[in-house]
């Protein structure tokens, strides 16, 4: 399988404005520095961190909806970094995003027909293909037909994120980037909605790059994990080895935090200390040797790569991860 | 292989049958109970509709031709047969004012309306493009509020030429600064919502985010401005009209009745004192409704 969507050391600064008028100082918030990782068809990547570490601006990027700083996005072996206006458009067609609050991510003033068929609209599909499509989209997402001339505000959560995800739906994209599609849903409606990206994902071949901080989530839709620490990635891999066996300090301290399902197993909570550092003045070396348990003068002054760390290729970046050499 | 349609039907499904009737319509709906919940804004609202009332049976209620004159009976007080008197050409002013109604709302409503459109577009694009777009239309903005804005009508009337037509074209110019800086405030704040990047990931084109999706969500303080405008361009074509750049005689127009009857202020002051009476309540009436209107529409104020 090749891989759908490629980025390459992308990376998004954003200009922080200064106070002072004549200052020349300029700072940069360092959202997404530097990641690199390929999504193949037909898998689910996801995509896991705390908040503010950048997965949404990640994500963003990746579409294209945010101008990345520097680094490269490929969208089927096409380089797409430097698509603008009609191309870009077109573009759209083929990936999506869904939203992750879906009290904001609908218009307020059109009704769940007009929000669901605008994607087809503006694509110029003609109108009884539009209709059909709608009927049909509705009905995958477990809406029904009558539900069409409504408006927004009359739906709960739930409903809401499934017009939001027949809106993305709608043109058959490819690849549906989700930025936390349930983290604003109850829990009882998450499992809903997780099992319906699950079936839409089967029957409408998609990829999914699935951006969450719950790791359970994460890990029972996931092909592949990759965590996020401070605009970095960390690890990335198989998700049933990394759940399993995690290779980096900072993946072990998430995954401690998950609770067990099973009282009696005993299990070691690691705990981070302190906060996350500022994104905006990051620490020097590996970024995460502020809190890590493990960290020696090497983390401080060296910023490790992502190494091969297991036979099925997990990676970590981490000094202390021993390399698995190729044979 | 095609898939069941989603077997969990969600729980809230029912619920959602139960508000059937209300629709999209609950914002205006909420509004309006709040509107003649508060005294005020009832009391604005009644002044208007009293307004449109007047303004479209005028026939029926005039007692008398507005432009007969009748140099006998001029200045007369107010009688039985001529409830507000007469002024120095001896025309009945009640008749006068009710068909000035129907001039004034012409007025209102044309003035605003051609500050609504031009403020609104420009507005729109500032807030919506910013950067250089937003520098140009906003700076040229700043300089048409440096001028007082009668003086700025004025001058106006003077290049146009007077006749309550330009009069009216003058007002609406010079209304345009109001709605474009309230547009763009909230333009700037409707565009950083995500069914706004939602629309940009659909690739949905800047004409259509900006006029399907932005602006229909920025209606609420479109329509406090306008209500305040129309009071507000009524005023100024009457101080344009008393100047004698607007309507020309005989139109029996508020501020030009104010006008011809100064010269008597002395002796009939019901000449001047009925016009800017009627002046003041329409006046009053829409920034009463449109303060209440303001509040009405306040999301923050939802109980």
């Amino acid at each position: 399988m090749s891989a759908l969507l490629e980025v390459k050391d992308i990376k998004k600064h954003f200009p922080i404005k200064n106070d002072a008028v004549f200052s020349r100082e300029k700072r940069v918030l360092k959202a997404v520095d530097g990641i690199s990782f390929s999504v193949k068809k037909g898998e689910t990547l996801g995509l896991v961190g705390e908040s503010g570490c950048g997965k949404s601006t990640a994500g963003r990027v990746m579409l294209k909806l945010l101008e990345p700083t520097s680094g490269e996005i490929y969208f089927k072996g096409e380089n797409i970094t430097n698509f603008r206006g009609e191309k870009l458009r077109k573009l759209r067609r083929e990936m999506q995003l869904i939203f992750q609050d879906p009290y904001a991510s609908l218009n307020p003033r059109k009704s769940i027909e007009k929000i669901i068929s605008e994607p087809m609209k503006i694509f110029n599909i003609p109108r009884e293909e539009r209709e059909k499509r709608l009927d049909y989209l509705l009905e995958v997402v477990g809406l029904s037909a009558y539900h069409k001339q409504r408006y927004p505000h009359e739906f709960s959560g739930g409903q809401r994120q499934r017009i939001g995800i027949a809106r993305s739906l709608a043109l058959d994209p490819e690849l549906v980037i989700c930025d936390e599609p349930v983290s604003a849903l109850d829990v009882s409606i998450q499992a809903q909605v997780i099992n319906l990206m699950e079936d839409l994902q089967a029957e409408f071949d998609l990829t999914y790059v699935f951006i969450a901080h719950d790791l359970s989530v994460v890990h029972h839709i996931s092909d592949r994990v990759a965590v996020m620490y401070l605009g970095e990635l960390v690890e990335i891999g198989d998700a049933q080895e990394v759940y399993r066996d995690p290779k980096h300090p900072y993946t072990q301290a998430l995954l401690s935090a998950v609770p067990q399902v099973n009282p009696n197993e005993e299990k070691q909570r690691i705990i981070l200390k302190g906060d996350l550092p500022s994104p905006q003045n990051p620490p020097s070396g590996c970024k995460f040797h502020t809190r890590c348990p493990f960290a020696e003068e090497i983390c401080r002054t060296s910023k490790p790569s992502l190494r091969k760390a297991s036979e099925n290729g997990v990676m970590a970046a981490c000094h202390f991860v021993k390399e698995v050499v190729e044979a | 292989m095609a898939i069941q349609p989603n077997p969990v039907t969600d729980p809230g499904i029912d619920a959602v049958d139960k508000n059937v009737q209300i629709k999209g319509q609950r914002l205006w709906v909420d509004a309006l109970t709040r509107i003649i919940k508060s005294k005020t804004s009832l009391i604005g609202l009644c002044i208007i509709l009293l307004l449109i009332i007047t303004a479209i049976f005028a026939p029926i209620i005039a007692t008398h031709s507005t432009t007969d004159q009748s140099i006998v009976n001029r200045y007369q007080p107010p009688s039985s047969e001529h409830i507000l008197g007469t002024d120095e050409l001896g025309r009945d002013i009640f008749s006068r004012i009710v068909y000035g109604t129907r001039i004034s709302i012409q007025i209102g409503v044309i003035s605003v309306g051609i500050s609504l459109v031009i403020g609104v577009l420009l507005g729109g694009l500032a807030g919506y493009f910013g950067r250089w777009v937003d520098q140009i239309i906003m700076r040229i903005i700043d300089i048409m509020m440096a001028f007082p804005s009668i003086l700025l009508a004025i001058a106006l009337v003077a290049v146009l030429g007077k006749s309550l037509t330009n009069a009216m074209i003058a007002v609406g110019l010079v209304g345009i600064p109001q709605f474009a800086r309230i547009v763009r405030a909230t333009v700037l704040s409707v565009k950083e919502t995500e069914y706004i990047e939602a629309a940009r990931s659909i690739g949905a084109k800047h004409r259509r985010i900006l006029f399907q999706h932005v602006l229909p969500n920025s209606l609420a303080p479109i329509i406090v401005q306008a209500t305040l405008g129309i009071g507000t361009a009524i005023l100024d074509a009457a101080g344009l009209s008393f100047l004698g750049l607007g309507a020309q005689p005989p139109t029996p127009e508020w501020g030009a009745m104010l006008s011809d009857g100064r010269a008597a202020l002395q002796t009939a002051p019901w000449v001047v004192a009925f016009p800017g009476l009627a002046i003041f309540l329409v006046v009053l009436g829409f920034n009463l409704f449109g303060d209440g209107l303001r509040d009405a529409l306040d999301p923050r104020l939802k109980r």
